[in-house]
């Protein structure tokens, strides 16, 4: 332990922290734009300066280690003179337009400009007028408002083990972006947002999808119907101020009914079904590989997530046979709207639009991939992140808070508390132990709660092992036989385990990955700012709705199993393998065209 | 600072099954390392005399960086250049005193007569032009470098003039060759 002053207190803290963390943990107050929670301090801004007595210059909080009796101050004459220095030659190059700007609400230039009172910007810079880079379906880059804080390259590089964006140039000239300031979608970009998401201003953002979907609604010749994916429901809130966690499902259904959406339904209840469809591939797979002994590809990953499909896609196609054939539930959803509720309802599948509400911007360009038309159409029209919904929502003038609560309609609103963890980390693995140990052994999963506790939380890799005992007729050939699982979220940590797999050949039998830290709760288009405490926070209240849940195993969802007798007949059946598989194929990285 | 010196006009064969063998040569002489990229990176040049993309994209896989890394560094360094360079390297000072004594006029009448803007290479390969931040020569601005000749006060009205000189020894050499 170390005893520093800060502002004339002391405070003990931890050895080896720095000055940001130890100041920040005892409640003071410093600003930062540069530096990234969870990754090394780059010490680039010098937003964060810091007095430090008897130091010649001022210290960067951020990458300043503490020493024992350091008296710091973080609010002098000098300190606030440095700090709207930082921030006036930032302005200067900045192209602000704070009435137009997407960020307009949720600025961090913005707000520290007026926590430092700036009233003018005495540097008079005559910038380029920057192109704004549209070229991928899902981001948008305007390297106008881009304040060289490097957030977006740290989390691309370091996080998700992808580097599509670097620093570029040099001086004046500097471009954060692709190699060479290329149009992004012309390199090896998943779309994940997790730029977008660490991004202190509007220089990168989600591809609006609000427009096309007032246009929609607006239209009377179209039936609009809206999914919401488990994520939304713990997050939404944090739009209205809501404390990070709360959850908000039934005032959610309220506000999509004020829009005007003519059906409201949950991405919940494609999740029950790719719990049945995944589970039953996984069975298939292993009594290949343990009755049939066949060749099989195993472990088998899951699909949810379309980042982590298009990393694999770059980085790994050698594991695309091992990735289930599921579509995510997005896009199963999509498939059978335009289908099987079409014809339900007497709908024309041309004159029906269906938008999702999603936590992902990877969600928008899975909606654009050309395997995703199996309806005959586009499934999934348009993709709104939780942040557009808010945006939506405020628009309109709803009064979010004080909503009442609804429910969603059928038959796509049904749904198990099993479909609601795919937000988390260790969710989609969970619901589909607790399926298959049911189906093979006719009993539940032994655990407490129906929670497999070493797969949750915040660790970057986590594993656990089912062992079946006393299976039913079907699952002889798994008695005895012990399942080991594991997940990764953040795409680095999912290349760690790849890697770890192919060297040391660890023997697993199915692996979740989700593409974002903490799962789909922490995803690129959830609202600002995500750190571990909101993510906490998030998955908390997402099993609190779990246990909420009259049914919380997929294959108990009344709807699903009217949708098997009604449409789909079996599990991999011939109607699931057209609207409801599909298969993807390497991608060069280095040859693509705009 | 410009160290290498432009190569001649001749086309380097840059298809990949001659590019590989050499390029593994290099990478492997610096043990594929990571703080290998810029020596790399510079050997790589020596031998083309610029770096096309597919051999940046080549180390990028081979070292394991970022493709958006390897071009970071190669567009920080001026040194390093994308596209194959003419005979004569025209660099024009845009540092403040040179720009201030009409570097930018400077400029304008060189895209003019080479026909190029900052970063091209004219169709004859003879001329490549850029810009640089100070030469150290500030009391003779505005400054203009061809190769390693400094020449000091330029008028835009003497380009002309100045590059068809070396235009036409240009063309004689490689008449001779
Ligand atoms: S990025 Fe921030 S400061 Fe810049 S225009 Fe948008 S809101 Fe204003
Ligand atoms: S979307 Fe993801 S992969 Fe693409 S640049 Fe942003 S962080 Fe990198
Ligand atoms: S795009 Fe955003 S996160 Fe990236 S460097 Fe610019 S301001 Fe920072
Ligand atoms: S936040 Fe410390 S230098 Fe940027
Ligand atoms: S400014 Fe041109 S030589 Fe110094």
């Amino acid at each position: 332990m170390c005893n520093i002053t800060i502002n004339g207190i002391e405070v003990e803290a931890r050895d080896g922290i720095t000055i940001l963390t130890a100041a920040r943990e005892a409640g003071f107050t410093i600003p930062t734009l540069c530096f990234l929670e969870g990754t090394i301090p780059q010490g680039a801004c010098r937003a964060c300066v810091v007095e430090v007595e008897g130091a010649p210059s001022l210290a960067a909080s951020c990458c300043t280690p503490i020493r024992n009796d350091m008296v710091i101050r973080t609010n002098t004459k000098r300190v606030r003179d440095a700090r709207r220095t930082v921030v006036e030659l930032l302005l200067s190059e900045h192209e602000g337009d704070c009435q137009t700007c997407v960020r307009g609400s949720d600025c961090e230039l913005l707000l520290l400009a007026r926590n430092l009172g700036i009233r003018e910007i005495p540097f008079n810079t005559v910038n380029p007028v920057q192109q704004i880079d549209r070229s991928t379906p899902a981001l948008a880059r305007d390297p106008g408002k881009c304040i060289k804080c490097r957030r977006c390259e740290t989390v691309c590089a370091e996080v998700q083990h992808v580097g599509a964006i670097s620093a570029q140039y040099r001086g004046y000239d500097t471009v954060i972006g692709p190699a060479f300031a290329s149009p992004l979608a012309t390199v090896a970009c998943v779309q994940c947002g997790q730029c977008a998401a660490v991004c202190p201003t509007g220089a990168i953002t989600e591809i609006s999808h609000v427009q096309g979907v007032w246009n929609a609604l607006d239209d009377p010749k179209k039936h609009v119907v809206v999914q919401t994916a488990p994520a939304i429901r713990a997050a939404l809130g944090e739009c209205f101020s809501l404390e990070p966690g709360t959850l908000v499902t039934g005032k959610m259904v309220s506000a999509l009914r004020e829009l005007g959406f003519d059906a409201v339904f949950d991405t919940n209840f494609t999740a029950d079904l790719t719990i049945i469809e995944e589970g039953t591939e996984l069975l298939t797979r292993l009594k290949s590989a343990l009755v049939d002994k066949k060749e099989v590809a195993l472990p088998q990953y899951t699909s949810c997530s379309p980042g982590w499909i298009k990393y694999a896609e770059y980085f790994h196609p050698e594991i695309l046979p091992n990735i289930s054939t599921c579509k995510s539930p997005q896009q199963m959803f999509g498939a059978l709207a335009k289908t099987y509720y079409a014809q339900k309802i007497g709908v024309k599948p041309e004159a029906m639009t269906v938008v999702s509400v999603m936590p992902c911007t990877a969600k928008k360009f899975e909606c654009q991939r050309p395997e995703m038309d199996d309806s005959g159409y586009q499934d999934v029209d348009y993709v709104l992140t939780t942040r557009e919904l808010g945006d939506m929502i405020k628009m309109a003038g709803i009064d979010f808070i004080n909503l009442p609560d609804d429910t969603m309609d059928a038959p796509f609103g049904t749904s198990t508390g099993a479909a609601d963890i795919f937000a988390n980390t260790g969710g989609v693995m969970e619901a589909a132990l607790r399926t298959v140990h049911a189906l093979v052994t006719g009993r539940n999963l032994p655990a407490e709660d129906l929670h497999v506790r070493p797969l949750a939380g915040l660790e970057g890799i986590k594993s656990a092992e089912v062992t079946f005992t006393d299976t039913v007729e079907n699952w002889r050939f798994l008695e005895g036989v012990t399942a080991r699982v594991a997940v990764a979220h953040g795409l680095g940590n999912a290349s760690d385990l790849i890697t770890h797999i192919q060297e040391t050949g660890e023997v697993f039998h199915f692996i979740e990955v989700m593409t974002c830290p903490g799962g789909c709760i922490g995803g690129g288009g959830q609202p600002r700012f995500t750190t571990d405490e909101v993510r906490e926070a998030r998955i908390a209240a997402i099993y609190k709705e779990d246990e909420g849940k009259t049914y919380r195993q997929s294959h108990l969802n009344p709807a699903i199993t009217e949708m098997y007798e009604q449409f789909l007949k079996e599990p991999l059946g011939e109607t699931s393998h057209h609207l409801l598989h599909t298969g993807y194929t390497g991608k060069e990285l280095f040859t693509q065209e705009v | 600072m410009c160290t290498t010196q432009p190569v001649s006009a001749r086309q380097p064969d840059l298809s990949e099954s001659s590019l590989i063998p050499v390029l593994d040569e290099i990478i492997d002489s610096y043990c594929g390392t990571r703080g290998a990229l810029i020596p790399v990176l510079q050997s790589v040049q020596n031998l083309l005399g610029f770096l096309p993309a597919p051999a940046l994209q080549y180390v990028s896989r081979e070292l394991n960086i970022p493709y958006s890394e390897v071009a970071g560094v190669v567009t920080f360094y001026s040194f390093f250049s994308t596209v194959p360079r003419g005979t004569y390297l025209v660099r024009v000072c845009l540092g403040t005193a040179c720009y201030v004594r009409g570097g930018k006029e400077v400029l304008e009448a060189l895209t003019k007569e080479l026909g190029i803007r900052v970063g091209e290479t004219s169709e004859d390969r003879l001329f490549s032009l850029e810009i640089g931040r100070c030469f150290g020569a500030c009391g003779l601005a505005p400054v203009v470098m061809v190769n390693n000749t400094v020449h000091q006060r330029v008028k835009p009205a003497k380009i002309h003039e100045l590059i068809e000189q070396y235009r036409s020894e240009g063309m004689q050499e490689r008449e001779v060759q």
